[in-house]
């Protein structure tokens, strides 16, 4: 088992590497860098440009070394804790990104969990309710969650919170705790706001992930073994329980992998409409005008985000179903 | 002869040949609609089973009215895309009526009765039952250049002269919803069939090299194919949109938007391509087509892919709604598709804020044909992928 879990580690390396050259390659290749767009402002609002005082921003953060060595310093950097630095913000990235990071993973994590609550129950009763009403009007339901842009969603959930129960208008926080250390109180004001965006990002993930569970579920339910099951008449319930649950629920933890990085994608638009203190907005913004190591620290971490949650859906794979864990026979 | 057929008696059995000469089909005859069906090509048999899907087969021709109503938009609008109306800003739907006062007319709205509002600083518009604007059928309306060729102004449906007809609500500009919603659905659906054709391409040269070759190059594909899954797709939309310089002309941007969303969206495709293939490649036809001197491309072009074209199109059609979504979603950030050209994820900016939901609800209704576009291509898609196999 250490053995599966250490293998698929290591073959994380590569694929964050490739990563890396992406999402630098993808930053580096807009025309121009921040300097330039630093300056066109200046002089739109009329003031002059010192180019001495240029040609020392340029040196000072490295824009003059050539491509390749500013990936490796980069590269480098980010082993080390070292994001690089903001232009916009004029501080390290690290330290605009940190309690983003942190609610980013929160919202996500947070989002699985309620895709899993809902898509569970309403998957099996999909299942062993075929063309039942019931499994008509889920699907429906989940179909036209699949089909809502998640954006106009958010919007109106917005307004009818703050109609029903009076929650603020966005944010994930009231705004007295903004840049306030970590607290009790901070928490559930966080954890009273996230409802929204978690079923807003939820909702498509959900309605797909209903829809393959019902699939896998009903061809497990139509093997000869339930059928003999039944036939000796073992309760229904149980012949349920005891193995067709069993194995969709593999399907089911395989799913995580494939839908979180949707997850991570739907918050980032989530995020800009309910102007949400996650990386979205900032991402965003730093894309525009060019803040490349802020956007490219923030692709990076996302990238990871989803990485990880693969891995620990892969790892989870393997606890639960043996044949992953001994493909190729070499761990014994 | 036929009398002889039974032998006489157990007693006096001789033997015994039947002078009929015999004829295979006896045994087996095939009934009229067993020969049929055993005669059928598979684009027939699919044809069949795929019309079994009710849903999916009403969801094909929605589409396609659709995408036929994409050619003629300019007749089928009321208005023009961008004729204004600045007497009418914000003004809300127009209800059809048939029956006015007990007596039958024929569909017509009431005239609209504007106010503004100097207390809430809003307009306010309410129906005025006393006056009647019929709706007219096949008229003479705003012009327009259709195709860009033949000038013309005959609609659909047009208002009464000297009336409204908005049917949808106006926007803050005065601006039709109804037109615009006709007019965006020719970009909002077309950029999906070209992002798909972009997805089709790709998805067929690196799946098929993939997995005709095998080997190191399958190797590297394989974990290109991971990154890109393994990214979120929207931030890595947004990145790509960011890179469009903002001085190209709308028209640049529309086709880097669709090779934006089918850049990403290749890789589930080419994964199906390779897994086909690598069983595919095995098959004797392929060995003779080999020693025949055929080069890899029309092996892989001529003879594998025809194989499973019907799978390919099934998984197409249900990547296309993901397109349609994105380009909303890009639109909606206002990092896609720039006015003047109108899709319905541009027209969606105009529900950007809160206010809108709360004032303007109307503005919310070009998500009706995002929803039911969506909709279909997945029932469609189904009864594509249930029909793609019919031997099964």
């Amino acid at each position: 088992m250490l053995h599966y879990i250490f293998k698929r580690i290591l073959i994380m390396i590569p694929t964050l590497l490739l990563i890396s050259m992406l999402v630098f390659l993808l930053i580096e290749l807009p025309p121009g860098d921040y300097l330039e767009s630093y300056i066109a402002e200046l002089q739109m609002q009329g003031e002059t440009v010192d180019p001495q005082h240029i040609e020392f921003l340029r040196k000072e953060y490295g824009l003059d070394k050539p491509v390749l060595e500013r990936y490796v310093l980069w590269i480098y950097g980010m082993t080390h804790g070292d994001f690089g630095y903001s232009f916009e913000y004029q501080m390290p990235v690290s330290r605009v990104v940190g309690d983003r990071m942190f609610l980013t993973t929160l919202l996500s994590v947070s989002t699985i969990i309620f895709t899993w609550l809902v898509a569970f129950p309403i998957g099996i009763y999909s299942a062993t309710h075929q063309y039942s009403w019931g499994d008509y009007g889920l699907t429906f339901i989940g179909l036209i969650g699949l089909a809502t842009p998640n954006f106009l969603l958010a919007l109106v959930l917005l307004y009818l919170a703050n109609i029903w129960f009076g929650t603020s208008i966005g944010g994930i926080m009231d705004p007295e705790f903004l840049n306030q250390p970590m607290s009790w109180a901070k928490l559930k004001s966080i954890l009273s706001h996230l409802w929204i965006p978690v079923i807003v990002i939820g909702t498509s993930g959900t309605a797909g992930m209903i829809r393959r569970l019902r699939a896998n579920l009903l061809d497990e339910l139509q093997k000869q073994y339930v059928i003999t099951a039944r036939a000796k008449g073992l309760h229904p319930f149980r012949s349920l329980m005891k193995y067709p649950l069993r194995m969709s629920l593999n399907f089911f933890i395989a799913d995580i992998g494939n839908i979180f990085p949707n997850i991570i994608s739907g918050s980032v638009l989530v995020a800009i409409v309910l102007s949400l203190e996650t990386t979205g907005p900032v991402l965003v913004a730093a894309l525009q005008s060019q803040d490349m190591y802020l956007a490219g620290s923030f692709m990076m971490f996302l990238a990871t985000l989803s990485v990880v949650g693969v891995l620990v859906s892969d790892i989870a794979l393997a606890i639960l179903d043996p044949r992953i864990r001994l493909q190729g026979g070499s761990t014994k | 002869m036929n009398q002889e057929k039974t032998p006489p008696s157990e007693a006096e059995t001789e033997h015994f040949v039947s002078q009929a000469p015999f004829d295979l089909q006896s045994i087996e005859q095939l009934s009229e609609d067993q020969e049929k069906l055993y005669l059928a090509s598979q684009w027939t048999l699919m044809w069949w089973k795929f019309k079994r899907h009710r849903l999916a087969v009403v969801s094909g021709l929605f589409l396609i009215a659709l995408y036929l109503s994409v050619l003629i938009s300019e007749f089928l609008a009321p208005y023009n895309l961008h004729s204004r109306h600045v007497d009418h800003i914000y003004a809300p739907p127009q209800a059809i009526h048939l029956f006015h006062d007990g007596s039958f007319v024929g569909p017509f709205v009431y005239a609209t009765n504007f106010k503004l509002d100097m207390t809430n600083l809003s307009r306010v518009y309410t129906e005025n039952r006393t006056k009647i604007y019929p709706i007219r059928f096949l008229c003479r309306g705003d012009d327009y250049k259709l195709w860009g060729q033949f000038e013309s102004n005959l609609h659909l449906f047009c208002p009464a002269p000297n009336g409204t007809l908005f049917l949808l609500g106006t926007d803050r500009l005065g601006r039709d919803v109804l037109s615009r919603i006709i007019y965006g659905a020719r970009i909002s659906l077309t950029i999906s069939l070209l992002g798909v054709t972009v997805t089709f391409l790709l998805g067929i040269t690196f799946g098929g090299i993939a997995g005709y070759y095998g080997g190191v190059v399958d190797l590297i594909i394989q974990r290109i194919i991971e990154v890109i899954q393994s990214l979120p797709t929207i931030p890595l939309w947004l990145v790509l949109a960011a890179i469009m310089p903002v001085t190209w002309s709308p028209l640049l941007v529309y086709f880097g938007i669709t090779i934006i969303l089918g850049l990403l969206d290749w890789t589930g495709l080419a994964r199906a391509v390779r897994s086909k293939l690598l069983s595919l490649r095995e098959e004797d036809y392929v060995l003779a087509a080999q020693l025949m001197g055929a080069t890899p491309r029309r092996i892989i072009g001529r003879h594998l892919i025809p194989g499973f074209m019907s799978h390919l199109i099934a998984s197409a059609t249900i990547s296309i709604p993901t397109m349609i979504l994105g380009e909303t979603a890009l639109s909606f950030l206002k990092l896609g598709l720039r006015p003047p050209i109108t899709s319905w994820g541009v027209l969606l900016v105009e529900a950007q804020n809160i206010n809108v939901v709360v004032l303007y609800p109307w503005l919310m209704l070009p998500v009706v044909p995002v929803i039911m576009v969506i909709i279909a291509f997945s029932f469609l898609g189904d009864g594509l992928r249930d029909a793609a196999d019919p031997y099964k």
